[in-house]
């Protein structure tokens, strides 16, 4: 038994997801509570040069071509066996469609607590506690993390990925792979549709009002958009003007929508649209009216004229992506 | 002495003219007959039972007054005048030939003065007749108005009867030219024509010849006419009136029937023609083509794919084609395209708003909305609709609002008024106000909703709220078509209600208004009244309770709610307060009983927006801002408060044209 | 083919949500329950495979407040068999003690497949779906939009965030955790449960003692305070800009 705080490294298709350096902020935290190590675990086929700023004292390599791809229940099996043998005290995953099935799977296999939902974690007097945010973030629940071991599935929102960034590649260890399974195959991987998107399944909106003047106006909120990796929608008096099409209609005569990320440009927030996007995890509003009900909705807001800001976010945006 | 001669001139070439003539006359009414009773066979065996025939003395005064004087038709000038003049010809011609069957077989008494008048009277109606033919034949060649169907079919019937008349004009005036009587200005529309037979300088015994050759034409033609009358456009002179005898009495426009049930009691669905009642399929039957209900829907000026018309005509259409075989093989019957979702498509149905123009449009009574949430049931039964439809009725069922948030909340608009409002469910009111989901929980209408308990309470009424008691009144989930749902509501209402003690019931809503005064339970209210605000303050207003100290003097154009206006009359209350709040008042040109619609109603409001080319909302607001020098729009609904505002957004109107809720003018004038 | 659907009741979250006077769970007083969003799907991708290739559904619900009207929706869509979890099901029971019932329910019937709700906002312990393919030591995959059956596998469409769709092979029995159906649920007309009211029948199975180990105690639960407005950012385009990038970057979405 270890007071090891393990990191199941997150990545599809060559990309480390972000929420792995927040798992990695999160296990520093703890790490510096338990006082252990914190160990990044690597699953994955010709993986060597990935997860190099992952903000871990060890990375552990477990490759393998049966991991390949994520195949749930031979990336499972590879982790049980590894968990089982170096048997940490919080082992952390991302509560993503990826990371919380193996949790699940694995509390079981191992017979180990299982915390999901958690936004963030702390040390108390020795203690380590996590916070879960409940019931869509209207409730959260504390608690003692369980002894002596436990699995962690996390959510965003409490720590910067930044925090779990480090600059020089942390050690490798390679580890033999224990890889099993069979009932589940991987078929093939279908890409997105180039055709018109759902904005109710998207995850980052854009999202333009009467602000926005005119339709030539719209070709600078769809580069942000791009930027973002998100969609362009609208409020209807866009679409009215048949600068979008109606699919990208967000209100009550629209869709409803719930990205991760809504952001409002030149919306006042009328609650014909307001009541649609309620269920976003966050909206950030620029509107020069400072009155604008959207800023009683929106959690961060700004003033700027949006023919300002758009530009120079783009830009930011596209820096950062590199 | 001038009097009818049977025969005038007819030869006896070919036997006893009466010998000829009648027994032509009387296979062709043989044919009519029989054909009459194959048409009618169709709906009459194929509906479902139904009761109209009870009231005689209502239906006949609905038979003179629709079928005879043609109310309906006439509110229209051009086509009304139109109509009546080819109309009441008939009529006339009928009567003249029942009057001169009279005078031949029975008693004789076309003689002298008598028939001198009578003979004017055909001529005048004749000359009326070539009138309105000239019109018909302007408007459906020359102006040729969308809502027509511009079909042969028509132009064979109004050729048709044009040469009857034509022809009979020619007999007489052929007749006169012969007789050359000193009383032939009696007869001035024949007298004028024989000029012409006069001017040929033919013969008297060749103007026989021509009299005879005419008289045997004109009598082929009326033949003909009965021959192919019912299936030509002319079966209308039947189906019209007899859809106007059978019309409902049974209940008022606000009233929808309940659900059919099965002999087994279960709720009926119409699947195929065979679950509409004979009532409604001789709707479709009736159906003149006039397309002035097209013309009123506002689902088909804002281009949805709903025309009341084409409605009817699809009904029809199946009826004929699939008709015989479903009477024949009942449920077995075989390819026949079914009723909801192919003979009318569910995008029709889905698209009405039930404001109810196009049955108070109808010149034979047509029931279009009965019929269409007949149909509708059938689609939420089977759970097609769109999916905020969807949604809206899953929130009615589980909070009793469309908005989807707690019936908790319901009352949080009450929150700090000094006294507090009160609560009618634990104390007795003598007004019980039924706030209605749109009052309640619109954010944009809670400022509107507190200025009406201002109001309320500045006027020292005893009244009294039911908070989380009040469920949405379910005027429009009916007419949505989610009959058990809307059972639910009024039974969840129904039960608040009947535990508490008031004189009257008072509500902003027409929609709630009109489901609770038609629809609840008679022993709900107990003889107790529904009032809409406005017809409360109208009455306050009068018994002198309501002064207002300030005159508004703006100059306000008002648009009257389906639900109250068209539905259940009230168009004078609202425009007696607006005057009396010191406003000027001037009407839009679709006003009172024809004023149009919002577009929310049946709910609209709740589905996904349609492609339009104008929302009905926007040539509403557009109506009203072409009215020079109006500054608001007034209306009593709060539906039309978050239609209007939005649409004079749109519009761009906004800063020109102000929507405002007659409850904010009395607010600001008292 | 015989498909089981356990679902799960949730707190509605359009309702206050009123924490007890213990300080560390809602009051069960105040709350009320709908069935979770996720299962109702998962009810509809049961019905929707059983009309396509035939089949046996099965729903399996814990016997809280509002159990009935689920069930009973349910066979009005096309349920079969309807079963209702009797006892000990305060709001205590987490999803390790439920996975736990509900496997030992399940295991009898032999299904062929299991579907449920992807999640639901009350996981604390974790999503029932890969719990309950533990206790079966059946093979689970979740996130899926998307099921096809043939010859004994289920192929199906499992989402990544972005848009990206894997297709998997699953040999069954399995457990799937459904994100969406083929298509929405389908309403129900209210004649429709009246009908599944008269003619189906709930059954009642009781299970043993809960056993709850394998989620976490709470020694506090609390509302978290919410900005009444938005946070105002300041400054030059360019400053904001710059705050903007680093909220994407908190947010994860960049």
């Amino acid at each position: 038994m270890s007071q090891d705080i393990y990191v199941v490294i997150e990545h599809l298709r060559g990309q480390v997801a972000d929420i792995s350096y927040v798992l990695c902020a999160a296990a520093r935290q703890l790490a510096a509570a338990s006082g252990g190590q914190v160990v990044g675990v690597l699953l994955g086929h010709n993986v060597q040069g990935l997860a190099q700023d992952v903000a871990v004292d060890r990375l552990l390599v477990m490759d393998d071509p049966q991991l390949a791809d994520f195949i749930p229940d031979r990336y499972q099996q590879a982790l049980a066996g590894l968990l089982s043998a170096q048997a940490p005290r919080v082992t952390l995953f991302g509560d993503t469609s990826i990371g919380a099935e193996l949790a699940g799977g694995l509390s079981v296999q191992l017979g180990w607590p299982l915390v999901s939902y958690c936004r963030s974690v702390r040390a108390d007097d020795g203690r380590l506690l996590y916070i879960s945010q409940l019931c869509g973030g209207k409730v959260m629940a504390e608690g003692e993390i369980p002894a002596p071991h436990a699995l962690l599935a996390m959510v965003p929102g409490g720590f910067q990925a930044e925090q779990g960034k480090r600059t020089s590649p942390p050690p490798v260890e390679t580890v033999a792979s224990a890889a099993v399974g069979g009932r589940i195959t991987l078929k093939q991987y279908i890409e997105p549709e180039s055709g018109d998107v759902d904005i109710s399944k998207e995850a980052i909106l854009v999202s333009v009002g009467r602000g926005i003047q005119n339709a030539d106006n719209i070709e600078m909120v769809q580069e942000l958009a791009a930027a973002l990796g998100g969609v362009v929608s609208a409020s209807r008096p866009v679409v009215d003007q048949g600068w979008l099409p109606t699919t990208r209609l967000v209100g009550k005569s629209g869709k409803r929508v719930k990205p991760r990320l809504y952001l409002a440009l030149g919306i006042s927030g009328a609650p014909e649209h307001a009541e649609a996007i309620t269920d976003s995890q966050t909206i950030i509003a620029v509107n020069t009216d400072a009155s604008a009900p959207i800023f009683d909705i929106a959690r961060y807001g700004t003033t700027l004229d949006l023919f300002d800001l758009v530009p120079a976010l783009t830009e930011k945006v596209r820096q950062a992506k590199q | 002495m001038p009097e009818r001669v049977d025969f005038w001139g007819i030869p006896h070439t070919w036997g006893p003219p009466e010998l000829y003539a009648y027994g032509i006359m009387g296979l062709a009414s043989l044919v009519l007959l029989f054909r009459l009773y194959q048409a009618v066979s169709l709906w009459w065996r194929l509906g479902r039972a139904e009761k109209r025939w009870d009231q005689l003395h209502i239906r006949i005064w609905r038979l003179i007054q629709y079928a005879i004087v043609q109310v309906r038709v006439l509110s229209q000038r051009y086509p009304g005048i139109m109509h009546v003049a080819l109309a009441w010809a008939f009529f006339v011609f009928l009567w003249g030939t029942i009057l001169a069957t009279i005078h031949s077989h029975f008693i004789g008494f076309l003689y002298g003065h008598t028939y001198l008048v009578y003979k004017l009277a055909l001529d005048v109606f004749t000359a009326i007749f070539i009138g309105g033919a000239i019109l018909a034949a302007y408007r459906r060649y020359v102006l040729r108005p969308r809502r027509l169907t511009l079909a042969p079919r028509f132009t064979y019937s109004l050729v048709l009867i044009v040469v009857i008349v034509l022809g009979g004009l020619s007999v007489e005036s052929t007749r006169l030219a012969v007789e050359r009587p000193e009383w032939a200005w009696w007869m001035p529309a024949g007298w004028l024509v024989a000029q012409l037979w006069l001017a040929t300088g033919a013969s008297d015994a060749t103007l026989l010849d021509w009299h005879f050759g005419l008289w045997f034409f004109h009598l082929l033609s009326v033949a003909l006419l009965f021959v192919t009358l019912p299936q030509s456009t002319m079966l209308h002179v039947i189906t019209g009136p007899l859809n106007v005898f059978f019309s409902k009495l049974d209940r008022p426009m606000g009233r929808l029937a309940p659900q059919p049930q099965t002999a087994s009691g279960e709720p009926l669905f119409v699947t195929s023609l065979r679950d509409l009642t004979w009532k409604q399929l001789l709707d479709s039957e009736a159906c003149t083509e006039c397309g002035r209900c097209q013309d009123a829907c506002p689902a088909f000026a804002a281009g949805t794919p709903l025309s009341p018309k084409e409605l009817m005509l699809n009904i029809r259409t199946a009826l004929r084609r699939d008709g015989p075989q479903l009477l024949q093989r009942g449920n077995g019957a075989n390819g026949v395209p079914a009723l909801v979702g192919e003979v009318v498509q569910d995008a029709v149905l889905w698209s009405c708003t039930t404001c109810g123009a196009c049955v108070r449009e109808c010149p034979v009574l047509i029931e279009h909305i009965d019929t269409m949430v007949d149909m509708r049931r059938q689609l939420v039964n089977e759970g097609r609709m769109d999916s905020m439809l969807q949604e809206a009725l899953a929130n009615l069922g589980r909070y009793g609002n469309s908005f989807g948030q707690s019936e908790r909340v319901r009352g949080r608009w009450a929150q700090g008024f000094d006294p507090p409002i009160k609560d009618a469910r634990k104390e007795s009111v003598e007004y019980l106000w039924f706030v209605g989901d749109y009052a309640s929980y619109s954010a944009t209408l809670s400022d509107i909703t507190r200025k009406t308990a201002e109001v309320f309470q500045k006027l020292g009424l005893d009244f009294g709220i039911l908070y989380e008691g009040e469920r949405n009144a379910g005027n429009d989930v009916r007419r949505v078509g989610e009959e058990g749902l809307y059972e639910m509501l009024v039974h969840r209402n129904t039960a608040v209600l009947s535990r508490c003690s008031f004189k009257a019931i008072v509500t902003t809503d027409p929609h709630s208004y009109n489901t609770l005064k038609n629809e609840y339970p008679p022993e709900v209210l107990d003889g107790r009244p529904v009032l809409h605000y406005t017809e409360l303050l109208d009455q306050l207003l009068m018994t002198g309770a309501l002064k207002f100290s300030h005159r508004l003097g703006y100059t306000v154009t008002y648009s009257d709610p389906c639900y109250l206006g068209r539905y259940n009359g009230v168009y004078d209350a609202p425009r007696r307060l607006i005057l009396a709040t010191g406003c000027q008042l001037v009407e839009m040109p679709r006003c009172g009983d024809r004023a149009a619609c919002c577009g929310a109603g049946g709910g609209r409001i709740w589905m996904e927006e349609q492609a339009v080319q104008e929302r009905p909302s926007e040539a509403r607001i557009r109506e009203a801002a072409a009215l020079e020098g109006v500054q608001a729009l007034v209306v009593t609904c709060p539906k039309d408060v978050t239609m209007y505002r939005d649409a004079v957004k749109t519009t761009g109107y906004e800063p020109r044209l102000a929507v405002k809720e007659l409850m904010e003018l009395v607010h600001a004038a008292l | 083919m015989h498909i089981v659907v356990p679902v799960k009741l949730v707190p509605d979250l359009v309702e206050e949500l009123v924490i007890d006077a213990s300080g560390c769970a809602l009051d069960p007083d105040t709350l009320r329950l709908q069935l979770n969003e996720f299962d109702g799907h998962a009810i509809e991708q049961a019905i929707l495979l059983k009309e396509r290739g035939g089949g046996q559904v099965t729903v399996i619900a814990p016997d809280l407040e509002g159990v009935d009207d689920v069930l009973y929706t349910a066979a009005a869509k096309g349920a079969d068999r309807l079963i209702k979890l009797c006892d000990h099901f305060g709001q205590a029971v987490n999803n390790h003690a439920m996975a736990r019932a509900v496997a030992e329910v399940i295991k009898p019937l032999q299904p062929d497949l299991v579907l449920t709700g992807v999640q639901s906002h009350s996981d604390l312990d974790g999503s029932i779906g890969p719990l309950l393919a533990g206790y079966l030591a059946m093979p689970y995959v979740g996130y899926i939009a998307g099921v096809t059956l043939s010859d004994g596998r289920a192929t199906v469409r499992k989402e990544y965030p972005g848009g990206l769709v894997a297709e998997l092979e699953v040999t069954l029995p399995a457990v799937l955790g459904i994100q969406a159906a083929d298509q929405p649920p389908r309403y129900v007309a209210f004649s429709r449960i009246r009908q599944a009211m008269k003619s189906a029948t709930i059954e009642e199975q009781t299970v043993a003692a809960l056993d709850t180990s394998g989620g976490p105690a709470v020694a506090r639960m609390y509302k978290p305070e919410v900005a009444a407005r938005a946070t105002m950012l300041d400054g030059k385009p360019d400053e904001v800009a710059d705050q903007l990038v680093a909220l994407f970057r908190e947010l994860g979405v960049l």
